[in-house]
Protein backbone atom coordinates (compact mmCIF):
# COMPACT_ATOMS: atom_id res chain seq x y z
CA UNK A 1 0.00 0.00 0.00
CA UNK A 2 1.32 3.43 -0.93
CA UNK A 3 1.26 6.48 1.29
CA UNK A 4 -0.62 9.49 -0.07
CA UNK A 5 0.40 13.14 -0.02
CA UNK A 6 -1.56 16.31 -0.68
CA UNK A 7 0.60 18.54 -2.88
CA UNK A 8 -1.89 21.22 -3.88
CA UNK A 9 -5.02 22.89 -2.54
CA UNK A 10 -7.37 25.37 -4.15
CA UNK A 11 -10.56 27.07 -3.03
CA UNK A 12 -13.09 29.29 -4.76
CA UNK A 13 -14.54 31.60 -2.08
CA UNK A 14 -17.82 30.48 -0.46
CA UNK A 15 -20.82 32.81 -0.62
CA UNK A 16 -23.07 34.16 -3.38
CA UNK A 17 -21.65 34.76 -6.86
CA UNK A 18 -24.50 35.86 -9.14
CA UNK A 19 -24.56 34.10 -12.49
CA UNK A 20 -21.25 32.29 -12.06
CA UNK A 21 -21.91 28.56 -12.53
CA UNK A 22 -20.88 25.73 -10.24
CA UNK A 23 -18.67 24.42 -13.06
CA UNK A 24 -16.82 27.75 -13.39
CA UNK A 25 -16.22 27.79 -9.63
CA UNK A 26 -15.07 24.15 -9.71
CA UNK A 27 -12.66 24.83 -12.56
CA UNK A 28 -11.22 27.83 -10.67
CA UNK A 29 -10.66 25.67 -7.58
CA UNK A 30 -8.92 22.91 -9.58
CA UNK A 31 -6.75 25.46 -11.37
CA UNK A 32 -5.69 26.98 -8.03
CA UNK A 33 -4.87 23.53 -6.65
CA UNK A 34 -2.84 22.59 -9.76
CA UNK A 35 -0.92 25.88 -9.62
CA UNK A 36 -0.26 25.28 -5.92
CA UNK A 37 1.07 21.79 -6.76
CA UNK A 38 3.00 22.86 -9.85
CA UNK A 39 1.33 20.01 -11.72
CA UNK A 40 -0.38 20.48 -15.10
CA UNK A 41 -3.88 19.04 -15.60
CA UNK A 42 -2.41 16.79 -18.30
CA UNK A 43 -0.44 14.97 -15.56
CA UNK A 44 -3.54 14.25 -13.44
CA UNK A 45 -4.35 10.54 -13.82
CA UNK A 46 -7.79 10.33 -12.20
CA UNK A 47 -10.36 12.56 -10.54
CA UNK A 48 -13.27 12.31 -8.10
CA UNK A 49 -15.89 15.05 -8.01
CA UNK A 50 -18.90 15.76 -5.82
CA UNK A 51 -21.87 18.12 -6.08
CA UNK A 52 -25.60 18.15 -5.44
CA UNK A 53 -26.88 20.80 -7.77
CA UNK A 54 -25.35 19.48 -11.01
CA UNK A 55 -26.07 16.16 -12.69
CA UNK A 56 -22.40 15.17 -12.96
CA UNK A 57 -19.09 16.82 -12.15
CA UNK A 58 -17.03 15.41 -15.04
CA UNK A 59 -18.21 18.09 -17.51
CA UNK A 60 -15.48 20.04 -15.67
CA UNK A 61 -13.06 18.34 -18.06
CA UNK A 62 -14.38 20.48 -20.92
CA UNK A 63 -13.03 23.50 -18.98
CA UNK A 64 -9.87 21.86 -17.60
CA UNK A 65 -8.85 19.77 -20.61
CA UNK A 66 -10.46 16.75 -22.28
CA UNK A 67 -7.68 14.41 -21.24
CA UNK A 68 -9.72 11.20 -21.16
CA UNK A 69 -9.00 10.30 -17.52
CA UNK A 70 -11.42 8.33 -15.35
CA UNK A 71 -13.52 10.98 -13.54
CA UNK A 72 -15.88 9.49 -10.96
CA UNK A 73 -18.85 11.28 -9.49
CA UNK A 74 -19.32 10.96 -5.75
CA UNK A 75 -22.37 11.86 -3.71
CA UNK A 76 -22.81 11.25 0.02
CA UNK A 77 -24.84 14.32 1.07
CA UNK A 78 -22.86 16.41 3.60
CA UNK A 79 -20.12 13.75 3.57
CA UNK A 80 -19.67 14.07 -0.21
CA UNK A 81 -16.35 15.91 -0.25
CA UNK A 82 -14.80 13.68 2.40
CA UNK A 83 -15.92 10.68 0.35
CA UNK A 84 -14.26 12.15 -2.77
CA UNK A 85 -11.05 12.56 -0.79
CA UNK A 86 -11.26 8.98 0.52
CA UNK A 87 -11.80 7.64 -3.01
CA UNK A 88 -8.93 9.68 -4.46
CA UNK A 89 -6.62 8.63 -1.63
CA UNK A 90 -7.56 4.97 -2.12
CA UNK A 91 -6.93 5.23 -5.86
CA UNK A 92 -3.35 6.21 -5.10
CA UNK A 93 -2.93 3.93 -2.08
CA UNK A 94 -3.86 0.91 -4.21
CA UNK A 95 -1.12 1.66 -6.72
CA UNK A 96 -3.54 2.11 -9.61
CA UNK A 97 -2.66 5.81 -10.05
CA UNK A 98 0.19 8.16 -9.13
CA UNK A 99 -1.80 11.40 -9.11
CA UNK A 100 -5.42 12.28 -8.39
CA UNK A 101 -7.67 15.30 -8.02
CA UNK A 102 -10.61 15.56 -5.61
CA UNK A 103 -12.97 18.41 -6.36
CA UNK A 104 -16.32 19.57 -5.04
CA UNK A 105 -18.59 22.43 -6.02
CA UNK A 106 -22.14 23.54 -5.52
CA UNK A 107 -24.51 26.43 -6.13
CA UNK A 108 -27.50 26.04 -3.84
CA UNK A 109 -30.61 28.19 -3.99
CA UNK A 110 -31.31 30.25 -0.86
CA UNK A 111 -33.00 28.65 2.14
CA UNK A 112 -33.05 25.11 3.39
CA UNK A 113 -32.31 22.26 1.01
CA UNK A 114 -34.94 21.05 -1.49
CA UNK A 115 -36.82 18.02 -0.32
CA UNK A 116 -38.31 15.00 -2.09
CA UNK A 117 -38.41 12.30 0.57
CA UNK A 118 -38.77 9.43 -1.92
CA UNK A 119 -35.26 10.25 -3.17
CA UNK A 120 -34.05 9.20 0.29
CA UNK A 121 -36.33 6.16 0.54
CA UNK A 122 -38.68 7.97 2.91
CA UNK A 123 -42.48 8.04 2.46
CA UNK A 124 -44.18 11.14 1.08
CA UNK A 125 -46.26 11.59 4.24
CA UNK A 126 -43.04 12.12 6.20
CA UNK A 127 -42.46 15.38 4.32
CA UNK A 128 -46.15 16.35 4.09
CA UNK A 129 -46.25 16.02 7.87
CA UNK A 130 -43.39 18.53 8.22
CA UNK A 131 -40.82 16.03 9.49
CA UNK A 132 -38.48 15.95 6.47
CA UNK A 133 -36.41 18.81 7.87
CA UNK A 134 -32.77 18.16 8.69
CA UNK A 135 -32.53 21.06 11.14
CA UNK A 136 -35.17 19.61 13.45
CA UNK A 137 -33.07 16.49 13.90
CA UNK A 138 -30.16 18.66 15.03
CA UNK A 139 -32.48 20.48 17.43
CA UNK A 140 -33.66 17.18 18.93
CA UNK A 141 -30.12 15.81 19.25
CA UNK A 142 -28.59 18.83 20.97
CA UNK A 143 -31.67 19.37 23.16
CA UNK A 144 -31.25 15.92 24.68
CA UNK A 145 -27.46 16.26 24.81
CA UNK A 146 -27.75 19.54 26.75
CA UNK A 147 -30.21 17.92 29.15
CA UNK A 148 -28.06 14.83 29.67
CA UNK A 149 -24.67 16.55 29.91
CA UNK A 150 -25.31 20.02 31.32
CA UNK A 151 -24.57 22.16 28.26
CA UNK A 152 -26.12 25.66 28.23
CA UNK A 153 -27.56 27.78 25.41
CA UNK A 154 -24.82 30.31 26.21
CA UNK A 155 -22.24 27.69 25.19
CA UNK A 156 -24.00 27.23 21.84
CA UNK A 157 -23.91 31.02 21.36
CA UNK A 158 -20.19 31.11 22.25
CA UNK A 159 -19.46 28.42 19.64
CA UNK A 160 -21.34 30.29 16.91
CA UNK A 161 -19.73 33.62 17.88
CA UNK A 162 -16.28 32.00 17.75
CA UNK A 163 -16.94 30.68 14.24
CA UNK A 164 -18.19 34.06 12.96
CA UNK A 165 -15.11 35.66 14.55
CA UNK A 166 -12.82 33.13 12.82
CA UNK A 167 -14.70 33.78 9.58
CA UNK A 168 -13.93 37.47 9.88
CA UNK A 169 -10.24 36.51 9.60
CA UNK A 170 -10.86 34.39 6.49
CA UNK A 171 -11.02 36.26 3.15
CA UNK A 172 -12.78 33.27 1.53
CA UNK A 173 -15.62 33.06 4.10
CA UNK A 174 -19.29 33.80 3.40
CA UNK A 175 -19.98 35.50 6.76
CA UNK A 176 -17.15 37.88 7.62
CA UNK A 177 -18.77 39.97 10.35
CA UNK A 178 -18.48 39.02 14.01
CA UNK A 179 -21.88 38.49 15.67
CA UNK A 180 -22.26 38.83 19.44
CA UNK A 181 -23.51 36.05 21.68
CA UNK A 182 -26.48 38.25 22.62
CA UNK A 183 -27.50 38.69 18.97
CA UNK A 184 -27.10 34.96 18.34
CA UNK A 185 -29.34 34.08 21.30
CA UNK A 186 -31.89 36.74 20.30
CA UNK A 187 -32.20 35.62 16.65
CA UNK A 188 -35.39 33.71 15.71
CA UNK A 189 -35.78 30.26 17.26
CA UNK A 190 -35.75 27.81 14.34
CA UNK A 191 -35.64 24.47 16.16
CA UNK A 192 -35.50 24.74 19.93
CA UNK A 193 -32.86 25.31 21.35
CA UNK A 194 -31.19 26.35 18.08
CA UNK A 195 -31.61 29.93 16.83
CA UNK A 196 -31.13 31.18 13.27
CA UNK A 197 -27.58 32.48 13.86
CA UNK A 198 -26.53 29.12 15.31
CA UNK A 199 -27.08 27.44 11.91
CA UNK A 200 -25.04 27.38 8.72
CA UNK A 201 -26.76 28.17 5.42
CA UNK A 202 -26.52 26.53 2.00
CA UNK A 203 -24.50 28.73 -0.39
CA UNK A 204 -22.07 28.50 -3.31
CA UNK A 205 -18.41 27.63 -3.70
CA UNK A 206 -15.83 25.06 -4.73
CA UNK A 207 -12.64 23.46 -3.43
CA UNK A 208 -10.09 21.00 -4.78
CA UNK A 209 -7.04 18.98 -3.77
CA UNK A 210 -4.20 17.48 -5.79
CA UNK A 211 -2.77 14.29 -4.32
CA UNK A 212 0.06 12.02 -5.35
CA UNK A 213 1.95 8.96 -4.21
CA UNK A 214 3.98 10.07 -1.20
CA UNK A 215 7.33 8.90 -2.60
CA UNK A 216 7.10 11.35 -5.51
CA UNK A 217 5.64 14.29 -3.54
CA UNK A 218 9.00 16.05 -3.22
CA UNK A 219 9.05 16.55 -7.00
CA UNK A 220 6.25 19.05 -6.47
CA UNK A 221 6.54 20.53 -3.00
CA UNK A 222 8.81 20.95 0.02
CA UNK A 223 5.81 20.65 2.34
CA UNK A 224 3.77 17.58 1.42
CA UNK A 225 0.87 16.94 3.79
CA UNK A 226 0.19 13.24 4.26
CA UNK A 227 -3.29 11.67 4.29
CA UNK A 228 -2.95 9.36 7.28
CA UNK A 229 -6.56 8.16 7.23
CA UNK A 230 -9.83 8.91 5.41
CA UNK A 231 -12.69 6.79 6.72
CA UNK A 232 -16.39 6.91 5.80
CA UNK A 233 -19.13 5.18 7.81
CA UNK A 234 -22.93 4.92 7.66
CA UNK A 235 -25.51 4.21 10.39
CA UNK A 236 -25.47 1.13 12.56
CA UNK A 237 -28.67 -0.43 13.82
CA UNK A 238 -29.59 1.47 16.97
CA UNK A 239 -28.44 4.92 15.88
CA UNK A 240 -31.07 7.68 15.61
CA UNK A 241 -30.01 9.88 12.70
CA UNK A 242 -31.29 12.50 10.23
CA UNK A 243 -34.41 11.73 8.19
CA UNK A 244 -35.78 8.69 9.88
CA UNK A 245 -39.24 7.97 11.25
CA UNK A 246 -38.10 5.42 13.84
CA UNK A 247 -35.20 4.21 15.95
CA UNK A 248 -34.46 0.93 17.70
CA UNK A 249 -34.83 0.55 21.46
CA UNK A 250 -31.23 -0.66 21.71
CA UNK A 251 -29.09 2.44 21.21
CA UNK A 252 -25.84 2.65 19.32
CA UNK A 253 -23.47 5.57 18.82
CA UNK A 254 -23.50 7.75 15.72
CA UNK A 255 -21.56 6.92 12.53
CA UNK A 256 -19.15 9.75 13.39
CA UNK A 257 -17.88 7.71 16.35
CA UNK A 258 -17.22 4.69 14.13
CA UNK A 259 -15.51 6.77 11.41
CA UNK A 260 -13.42 8.56 14.02
CA UNK A 261 -12.25 5.38 15.79
CA UNK A 262 -11.38 3.78 12.45
CA UNK A 263 -9.42 6.84 11.36
CA UNK A 264 -7.39 7.00 14.58
CA UNK A 265 -6.63 3.30 14.30
CA UNK A 266 -5.55 3.52 10.64
CA UNK A 267 -3.41 6.58 11.32
CA UNK A 268 -1.87 5.26 14.52
CA UNK A 269 -2.67 8.69 15.94
CA UNK A 270 -4.88 9.57 18.90
CA UNK A 271 -7.01 12.64 19.60
CA UNK A 272 -4.33 13.86 22.03
CA UNK A 273 -1.91 14.15 19.08
CA UNK A 274 -4.19 16.43 17.03
CA UNK A 275 -3.16 20.10 16.83
CA UNK A 276 -5.91 21.63 14.66
CA UNK A 277 -9.48 20.43 14.21
CA UNK A 278 -12.31 20.84 11.68
CA UNK A 279 -15.75 19.60 12.77
CA UNK A 280 -19.14 19.55 11.02
CA UNK A 281 -20.88 22.57 12.54
CA UNK A 282 -24.16 22.38 10.68
CA UNK A 283 -25.22 24.15 13.85
CA UNK A 284 -23.40 25.23 17.00
CA UNK A 285 -24.79 22.23 18.88
CA UNK A 286 -23.32 19.83 16.33
CA UNK A 287 -19.85 21.26 16.94
CA UNK A 288 -20.30 20.73 20.69
CA UNK A 289 -21.44 17.11 20.25
CA UNK A 290 -18.80 16.35 17.62
CA UNK A 291 -16.02 17.44 20.01
CA UNK A 292 -16.91 14.44 22.15
CA UNK A 293 -17.88 12.06 19.32
CA UNK A 294 -14.41 12.56 17.81
CA UNK A 295 -12.61 11.93 21.07
CA UNK A 296 -11.47 15.46 21.93
CA UNK A 297 -13.27 15.57 25.28
CA UNK A 298 -15.71 13.64 27.44
CA UNK A 299 -19.45 14.34 27.19
CA UNK A 300 -20.22 17.50 29.17
CA UNK A 301 -16.67 18.85 29.31
CA UNK A 302 -17.50 21.21 26.42
CA UNK A 303 -19.26 23.62 28.79
CA UNK A 304 -16.00 24.48 30.56
CA UNK A 305 -13.72 24.05 27.52
CA UNK A 306 -15.74 26.55 25.48
CA UNK A 307 -16.01 28.99 28.43
CA UNK A 308 -12.22 28.79 28.84
CA UNK A 309 -11.64 29.49 25.14
CA UNK A 310 -10.05 26.08 24.51
CA UNK A 311 -11.51 25.86 20.99
CA UNK A 312 -10.36 29.34 19.93
CA UNK A 313 -7.47 29.68 17.45
CA UNK A 314 -5.15 30.41 20.40
CA UNK A 315 -6.52 27.59 22.57
CA UNK A 316 -5.26 24.04 23.03
CA UNK A 317 -8.10 22.55 20.88
CA UNK A 318 -8.57 24.97 17.98
CA UNK A 319 -11.82 24.03 16.19
CA UNK A 320 -12.99 25.42 12.85
CA UNK A 321 -10.21 27.97 12.50
CA UNK A 322 -11.59 29.19 9.15
CA UNK A 323 -15.07 29.77 10.59
CA UNK A 324 -16.45 26.30 9.82
CA UNK A 325 -19.79 25.84 8.13
CA UNK A 326 -21.35 28.56 10.27
CA UNK A 327 -19.18 31.28 8.69
CA UNK A 328 -18.57 29.63 5.31
CA UNK A 329 -22.00 28.17 4.57
CA UNK A 330 -22.32 24.76 3.01
CA UNK A 331 -21.93 24.12 -0.70
CA UNK A 332 -22.37 20.42 -0.07
CA UNK A 333 -19.96 19.05 -2.68
CA UNK A 334 -17.17 21.37 -1.53
CA UNK A 335 -17.63 21.66 2.23
CA UNK A 336 -15.40 18.79 3.36
CA UNK A 337 -12.71 19.89 0.89
CA UNK A 338 -12.79 23.36 2.45
CA UNK A 339 -12.00 21.69 5.78
CA UNK A 340 -8.96 19.96 4.25
CA UNK A 341 -7.89 23.17 2.47
CA UNK A 342 -7.79 24.92 5.85
CA UNK A 343 -5.93 22.06 7.56
CA UNK A 344 -3.30 21.99 4.81
CA UNK A 345 -2.75 25.76 5.14
CA UNK A 346 -2.47 25.37 8.93
CA UNK A 347 0.00 22.47 8.71
CA UNK A 348 2.09 24.36 6.16
CA UNK A 349 2.06 27.48 8.37
CA UNK A 350 0.28 29.47 5.64
CA UNK A 351 -2.99 30.33 7.42
CA UNK A 352 -2.11 34.00 7.89
CA UNK A 353 -4.25 35.78 10.49
CA UNK A 354 -5.77 32.44 11.47
CA UNK A 355 -2.52 30.55 11.93
CA UNK A 356 -2.42 28.27 14.96
CA UNK A 357 0.88 28.91 16.74
CA UNK A 358 3.57 26.32 17.31
CA UNK A 359 3.56 24.85 13.78
CA UNK A 360 0.74 22.30 14.08
CA UNK A 361 1.74 18.83 12.94
CA UNK A 362 -1.54 16.87 12.88
CA UNK A 363 -4.91 17.99 11.52
CA UNK A 364 -8.29 16.29 11.87
CA UNK A 365 -11.50 16.81 9.88
CA UNK A 366 -14.98 15.34 10.36
CA UNK A 367 -18.19 15.65 8.36
CA UNK A 368 -21.67 14.35 9.07
CA UNK A 369 -24.78 14.36 6.93
CA UNK A 370 -28.07 12.74 6.01
CA UNK A 371 -29.20 10.06 6.45
CA UNK A 372 -26.40 9.31 8.91
CA UNK A 373 -23.17 9.29 6.90
CA UNK A 374 -19.95 10.47 8.50
CA UNK A 375 -16.30 10.71 7.59
CA UNK A 376 -13.10 11.39 9.50
CA UNK A 377 -9.85 12.43 7.82
CA UNK A 378 -6.47 12.74 9.51
CA UNK A 379 -3.55 14.65 7.98
CA UNK A 380 0.00 15.19 9.17
CA UNK A 381 3.14 16.93 8.06
CA UNK B 1 -64.75 13.64 4.67
CA UNK B 2 -61.76 12.79 6.87
CA UNK B 3 -58.81 10.95 5.30
CA UNK B 4 -55.51 9.69 6.78
CA UNK B 5 -52.26 11.37 5.65
CA UNK B 6 -50.85 7.99 4.69
CA UNK B 7 -51.19 4.28 5.26
CA UNK B 8 -49.53 4.55 8.67
CA UNK B 9 -52.33 4.22 11.23
CA UNK B 10 -55.49 2.14 11.41
CA UNK B 11 -58.35 4.28 10.02
CA UNK B 12 -61.24 4.57 10.38
CA UNK B 13 -60.99 3.08 13.84
CA UNK B 14 -62.43 3.98 17.24
CA UNK B 15 -59.05 3.14 18.73
CA UNK B 16 -56.48 3.96 15.99
CA UNK B 17 -52.92 2.67 16.27
CA UNK B 18 -49.72 3.24 14.32
CA UNK B 19 -48.88 0.41 11.91
CA UNK B 20 -45.30 -0.79 12.14
CA UNK B 21 -43.63 -4.06 11.34
CA UNK B 22 -41.61 -6.67 13.21
CA UNK B 23 -39.03 -9.18 12.05
CA UNK B 24 -40.14 -12.79 12.61
CA UNK B 25 -36.52 -13.86 12.96
CA UNK B 26 -34.84 -11.26 15.21
CA UNK B 27 -37.86 -9.25 16.50
CA UNK B 28 -36.53 -5.88 15.31
CA UNK B 29 -39.43 -3.43 14.90
CA UNK B 30 -39.81 -0.53 12.45
CA UNK B 31 -42.19 2.31 11.73
CA UNK B 32 -43.71 2.39 9.18
CA UNK B 33 -43.88 -1.10 7.67
CA UNK B 34 -40.87 -2.21 5.68
CA UNK B 35 -40.22 -5.37 3.71
CA UNK B 36 -36.73 -6.27 4.92
CA UNK B 37 -35.22 -6.32 8.38
CA UNK B 38 -32.81 -3.46 9.18
CA UNK B 39 -30.98 -5.62 11.74
CA UNK B 40 -30.69 -9.19 10.41
CA UNK B 41 -31.36 -8.48 6.68
CA UNK B 42 -34.12 -11.10 6.60
CA UNK B 43 -37.37 -10.83 4.63
CA UNK B 44 -39.65 -12.17 7.34
CA UNK B 45 -41.34 -8.88 8.34
CA UNK B 46 -44.95 -8.88 9.54
CA UNK B 47 -47.29 -6.01 10.33
CA UNK B 48 -47.36 -4.92 13.97
CA UNK B 49 -49.78 -2.48 15.62
CA UNK B 50 -47.70 -0.27 17.91
CA UNK B 51 -48.47 0.64 21.53
CA UNK B 52 -50.32 3.96 21.88
CA UNK B 53 -48.52 5.19 24.96
CA UNK B 54 -44.90 6.04 25.37
CA UNK B 55 -42.32 8.39 26.83
CA UNK B 56 -40.73 11.43 25.25
CA UNK B 57 -37.05 10.66 24.58
CA UNK B 58 -36.23 14.03 23.04
CA UNK B 59 -38.03 16.90 21.35
CA UNK B 60 -37.69 20.18 19.50
CA UNK B 61 -39.92 22.77 17.89
CA UNK B 62 -40.37 23.40 14.18
CA UNK B 63 -40.29 27.19 14.14
CA UNK B 64 -40.35 27.81 10.37
CA UNK B 65 -42.48 26.36 7.56
CA UNK B 66 -40.84 23.28 5.99
CA UNK B 67 -40.43 23.36 2.21
CA UNK B 68 -42.90 21.73 -0.19
CA UNK B 69 -44.07 18.92 -0.17
CA UNK B 70 -44.95 20.04 3.40
CA UNK B 71 -48.76 19.89 3.33
CA UNK B 72 -49.34 22.65 5.85
CA UNK B 73 -48.90 26.32 5.02
CA UNK B 74 -45.46 26.43 3.38
CA UNK B 75 -45.83 30.14 2.55
CA UNK B 76 -45.68 30.98 6.22
CA UNK B 77 -48.75 33.24 6.34
CA UNK B 78 -50.77 31.01 8.65
CA UNK B 79 -47.93 28.72 9.74
CA UNK B 80 -48.04 27.73 13.38
CA UNK B 81 -44.86 26.29 14.94
CA UNK B 82 -45.31 22.69 16.05
CA UNK B 83 -43.47 20.29 18.31
CA UNK B 84 -41.59 17.22 17.09
CA UNK B 85 -40.43 14.40 19.31
CA UNK B 86 -38.87 10.96 19.48
CA UNK B 87 -41.23 8.75 21.46
CA UNK B 88 -40.31 5.39 22.96
CA UNK B 89 -43.33 3.06 22.70
CA UNK B 90 -42.86 0.62 25.57
CA UNK B 91 -39.96 -1.67 24.67
CA UNK B 92 -41.05 -2.05 21.03
CA UNK B 93 -39.65 0.86 18.98
CA UNK B 94 -39.04 4.61 19.04
CA UNK B 95 -41.14 6.70 16.67
CA UNK B 96 -40.43 10.21 15.42
CA UNK B 97 -43.65 12.21 15.31
CA UNK B 98 -45.33 15.57 15.64
CA UNK B 99 -46.36 16.62 19.14
CA UNK B 100 -49.63 18.37 19.93
CA UNK B 101 -47.67 20.67 22.25
CA UNK B 102 -45.13 23.19 20.93
CA UNK B 103 -44.43 25.22 24.08
CA UNK B 104 -40.96 24.28 25.38
CA UNK B 105 -42.14 25.13 28.90
CA UNK B 106 -44.71 22.33 28.70
CA UNK B 107 -42.44 19.62 27.28
CA UNK B 108 -40.25 17.47 29.53
CA UNK B 109 -37.75 14.72 28.83
CA UNK B 110 -39.24 11.38 29.80
CA UNK B 111 -42.82 12.66 30.08
CA UNK B 112 -45.68 10.28 29.29
CA UNK B 113 -47.31 10.85 25.91
CA UNK B 114 -50.17 9.23 24.07
CA UNK B 115 -51.11 8.82 20.39
CA UNK B 116 -53.73 11.16 18.94
CA UNK B 117 -55.18 11.33 15.43
CA UNK B 118 -55.64 15.03 14.75
CA UNK B 119 -56.94 17.22 11.88
CA UNK B 120 -53.99 18.59 9.85
CA UNK B 121 -55.22 20.43 6.73
CA UNK B 122 -58.04 20.52 4.18
CA UNK B 123 -57.00 19.34 0.72
CA UNK B 124 -58.12 20.64 -2.71
CA UNK B 125 -61.11 18.26 -2.74
CA UNK B 126 -62.30 19.68 0.59
CA UNK B 127 -61.36 16.55 2.52
CA UNK B 128 -59.92 16.95 5.99
CA UNK B 129 -56.55 15.20 6.16
CA UNK B 130 -55.86 13.56 9.52
CA UNK B 131 -52.38 12.99 10.88
CA UNK B 132 -50.87 11.38 13.95
CA UNK B 133 -49.26 13.20 16.85
CA UNK B 134 -48.36 12.49 20.44
CA UNK B 135 -49.98 14.46 23.26
CA UNK B 136 -48.72 14.90 26.82
CA UNK B 137 -50.94 12.68 28.96
CA UNK B 138 -51.53 15.51 31.44
CA UNK B 139 -53.36 17.51 28.77
CA UNK B 140 -55.99 14.87 28.02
Amino acid sequence: MNDVAIIGVGLHPFGRFGDKSAFEMGADAVELALTDAGLPWSDVQCAFGGAWEVAQTDPLTSLLGLSGIPFTNVFNACATAASSIAQAANAIRSGAFETAVAVGMDKHPRGSFKVDPTLMNMPTWYAENGQYVTTKFFGMKINKYMHDHGISSETLAKVAAKNYRNGSRNPNAFRRKPISEEEILASPMLNHPLTAYMFCAPDEGAAALVMCRADIAHRYTDTPIYVRAAEVRTRNYGAYEVNTSWAAIDEDVSPTVYASRAAYEKAGIGPEDVDVIQLQDTDAGAEVIHMAENGFCADGEQEKLVADGATEIGGPLPVNTDGGLIANGEPIGASGLRQIHELVLQLRGQAGERQVEGTPRVGYAQVYGAPGTAAATILSR
Amino acid sequence: MQKPIGDVFTWPDDDPKLIGSRCGDCAAATFPVQSRCPRCSGKNMAELLLPKRGTLVTWTTQGFPPMVPFAGDATGKSFEPFGVGLVQLEDVVKVEARLTESDPAKLRFGMDVELRIVPFYVDEQGDEIMTFAFAPEEST
